[in-house]
């Protein structure tokens, strides 16, 4: 190769993108299942100014593992950053960002809400709907159970707040990939 | 000796691990809840260092790390003890100093109880360690121990926690040497970077007409100081460094800017302004190099070279990113650059600007005209007596800017300083460290009258460990940076900034059992230093300087290089 002749890129043809991708992200961490690692994500969250929008923390198959599923808005924070950072921390093992088309995510929530004799035929039919279950009755309410993607159970919560929602607890997303259709 | 599977004291393992990763000198504090531990420390040929305070013994740990390379340790008790720790711990995270940290805790059916000399230390410290462990097993301890240190010491080096309860280091355990690498399924440190990245490196670097290779800390770190200046040699290509990389390109040199950031030249900070590519190695892009960061080299794209992937991008996006460790990038990147036959010639114009620039704005000062000391000149006497060879380390203030400028630090491990916490008081405890792990060399403490204040029960240490380290006081009676700002930006209204005529330091260093001198003269001082490197033992000069002096240049707080003033 001759000198001054070199087969190279010219420098204004690169680029780098803002980091941000504008859309919700699903991360699926494994961690190891030690005391603190909770703290060790939230305390990372917290003082990076990270803010989660779901946290949730269960077991896996194996005992030694546990799953944490938190969800996160990418229009406002780099995901790209908020991985690597976690990647730092010792405990965790995995991380996953779930693709929105190639990942199950379901939530369970837990509505309480005034229940008339006038309205409970309506709040019953509106369970129905939603393939939600009633699981506790008493004479001036209904507490339902709901599980769905976060937006129907955010639709569900629209449709029974106008009845008087007592109370209502949210489980925060799981996730898990998609099988392929050929396995 | 050597046991194996031998029934001891979980103690006694804890110090047959650290042994066994090759520790010789440990650095603290001994206390209610870390007794079996010392109890341990009795019988184990290990070398303990007693400082005064713990905040001491984890500044000495990380002089020893900085000066040697090897992970530096330090000990201390539960509660105060540990809290103690905390700012050396925060420092070493900032700085990434391979350091183990191991404290006592209270007996584990005290844990949570408030009990006596309590404090959750592996929750306060979460945020600044690299990791750590609470043990909760007896048999955890020397395997804690081993994977302490090595995650401590690769990847991006950093401050490790080992936190022990009293109770469970008293326990008897089997203990096996540990053989191979430790089990951390979720720690795979980088270190091989990818080829293709630095072939695009190469060629971006090849078509550069203005070109800055800007290197930082991850270079002493990676011991890849060698390699770096392999490869900035291998064509005319102008280098600078961050405060925390001094040393890994030889100053002065024709290819050398000077430092770069706040108080860095004129030249290194333009260059950077108006540079069309920076190749960044084992820097990360602190609020100090960039200032304000939408104006920061605003005509530049970036190669990215670091071992720790967050750092890439995590303040200035890199439009090549390159994960690995320098050592092994850089001569990839060097023969990758040099089967290019980049034409030399396209850097004239470039270099022809450096030059103009570096006449235009040499660094320099105003000397007295009568006996006054000026600081500068102070730093280019202890340049002179020392002939640009002994390791130093500093304060935090203007003492340390004025060292970084005008030392010309020729190779690593030798500046030795507190640059991502800006820890005063960290200069003389870290001496300490430092002079322990390198006793056949200089150690000088370049001192500020503010800071050396904050640690002087330290004087102590050296004094009773005989450990021959020199303390060279900047003396200007003030906590003179924070005056500067408040002279510049705050209109002049001075506010417990005054140090006042207290301590008569000459009287503080005697009562400690040191030597001290004092200078006033600007024509003694070089005298006076060799007469301080020549005595025997630990040695304190107080230099007393021109008492309002400015470091100059500077970039003020939300400004842009092109900014610079003074």
């Amino acid at each position: 190769m001759e000198a001054g002749t070199p087969d190279l890129i010219k420098l204004e043809d690169l680029e780098v993108g803002s980091g941000l991708t504008g859309r919700k992200h699903v991360l699926s961490l494994l961690v190891e299942n030690k005391p603190g690692v909770l703290a060790r994500i939230a305390g990372l969250f917290a003082r990076r100014g990270f803010n989660i929008d779901t946290l949730t923390v269960g077991p896996t198959d194996d005992p030694e593992i546990s799953r944490i599923t938190l969800t996160l808005d990418g229009a406002v924070h780099p995901i790209d950053q908020v991985t690597k950072q976690l990647h730092k921390l010792v405990n965790v093992i995995k991380i996953r960002d779930m693709e929105p088309d190639q990942t199950v995510s379901r939530e369970m929530a837990l509505f309480r809400v005034q229940a008339t004799v006038e309205s409970r035929g309506e709040i019953v039919q509106f369970a129905d709907i939603f393939r939600a279950k009633i699981v506790d009755v008493s004479r001036r309410s209904l507490t339902i159970e709901v599980t769905g993607s976060n937006e129907k159970i955010d639709a569900f919560e629209r449709m029974i707040r106008p009845h008087g929602l007592i109370e209502m607890a949210r489980t925060g997303e799981v996730a898990i990939t998609r099988s392929r259709p050929d396995s | 000796m050597f046991y194996t599977r031998l029934p001891m004291r979980a103690a006694d393992a804890l110090c047959e691990a650290l042994k066994a990763e090759g520790v010789e000198h440990v650095f603290g504090i001994p206390g209610g809840a870390n007794l079996p531990t010392y109890d341990a420390l009795y019988d184990a040929e290990l070398i303990h260092i007693q400082a005064r305070h713990e905040q001491g013994a984890g500044h000495a740990a990380e002089g020893y790390a900085k000066a040697s390379g090897r992970v530096g340790v330090a000990f201390a008790t539960s509660g105060p003890g540990a809290t103690n720790l905390v700012t050396a711990i925060a420092d070493a995270m900032m700085d990434s100093v391979p350091t183990v940290f191991i404290t006592g805790q209270v007996r584990t059916d005290l844990i949570g109880t408030d009990g006596f000399q309590e404090a959750d230390v592996t929750g306060i410290t979460m945020p600044v360690v690299k990791h750590s462990f609470l043990v909760t097993d007896p048999r955890q301890i020397p395997t804690y121990i081993h994977q302490a240190f090595h995650i401590a010491s690769t990847g991006r080096p950093g401050p490790v926690l080992v936190d022990v309860p009293q109770d469970l280091s008293r326990a008897d355990i089997e203990y096996e040497p540990a053989a191979g690498a430790p089990h951390l399924p979720g720690y795979k440190p980088p270190s091989e970077g990818n080829i293709k990245q630095i072939r695009l490196a190469a060629k971006a670097l090849a078509n550069a007409r203005r070109p800055v290779i800007y290197g930082g800390g991850g270079i002493v770190n990676a011991n890849a100081s060698q390699e770096f200046r392999d490869f900035c040699l291998s064509d005319r290509l102008p280098v600078t460094l961050t405060v925390m990389g001094l040393g890994a390109f030889p100053a002065p040199h024709e290819q050398w800017l000077g430092m770069l950031g706040m108080h860095g030249t004129r030249t290194a900070n333009y260059a950077m302004d108006n540079a069309d590519l920076i190749v960044a190695v084992g820097a990360r892009f602190d609020d100090r190099i960039t200032r304000k960061l939408a104006e920061f080299a605003p005509r530049a794209k970036f190669v990215h070279i670091d071992i720790d992937p967050a750092e890439i991008s995590k303040n200035v996006p890199a439009h090549i990113p390159i994960v690995g460790d320098a050592g092994d990038v850089l001569p990839k990147l060097t023969s990758e650059y040099g089967r290019l036959n980049a034409d030399p010639a396209r850097l004239e114009e470039w270099w022809k600007q450096i030059g103009a620039w570096q006449e235009e704005y040499p660094l320099g000062y105003e000397d007295s005209e009568d006996s006054e000391i000026k600081p500068q000149r102070m730093i280019e006497a202890l340049y002179k007596v020392t002939e640009g060879d002994a390791i130093i380390t500093s304060d935090v203030g203007q003492h340390q800017m004025w060292c970084a400028q005008y030392y010309n630090f020729s190779s690593p491990r030798r500046w030795i300083n507190s640059g991502g916490l800006g820890t005063m008081g960290f200069g003389l405890p870290a001496a300490i460290g430092a002079k322990v792990a390198k006793p056949d060399d200089t150690v000088v403490c370049l001192a500020g009258d503010g800071s050396l204040i904050m640690v002087c029960q330290e004087f102590a240490t050296a004094a009773v460990h005989d450990i021959p380290v020199k303390v060279f006081l900047m003396n200007n009676g003030y906590m003179g940076m924070v005056r500067q700002w408040q002279e510049l930006f705050w209109d002049g209204r001075y506010k417990s900034v005054e140090m006042g005529d207290s301590p008569d330091w000459v009287k503080l260093a005697e009562a400690f059992g040191w030597t001290g001198m004092r200078c006033t003269d600007k024509n003694e001082v070089e005298d006076a230093m060799q007469t301080a490197l020549q005595t025997d033992g630990p040695v304190l000069l107080d230099v007393q300087v021109t008492k309002t002096e400015n470091c100059f240049p500077m970039i003020p707080a939300g400004a842009a290089a092109r900014d610079m003033v003074g």
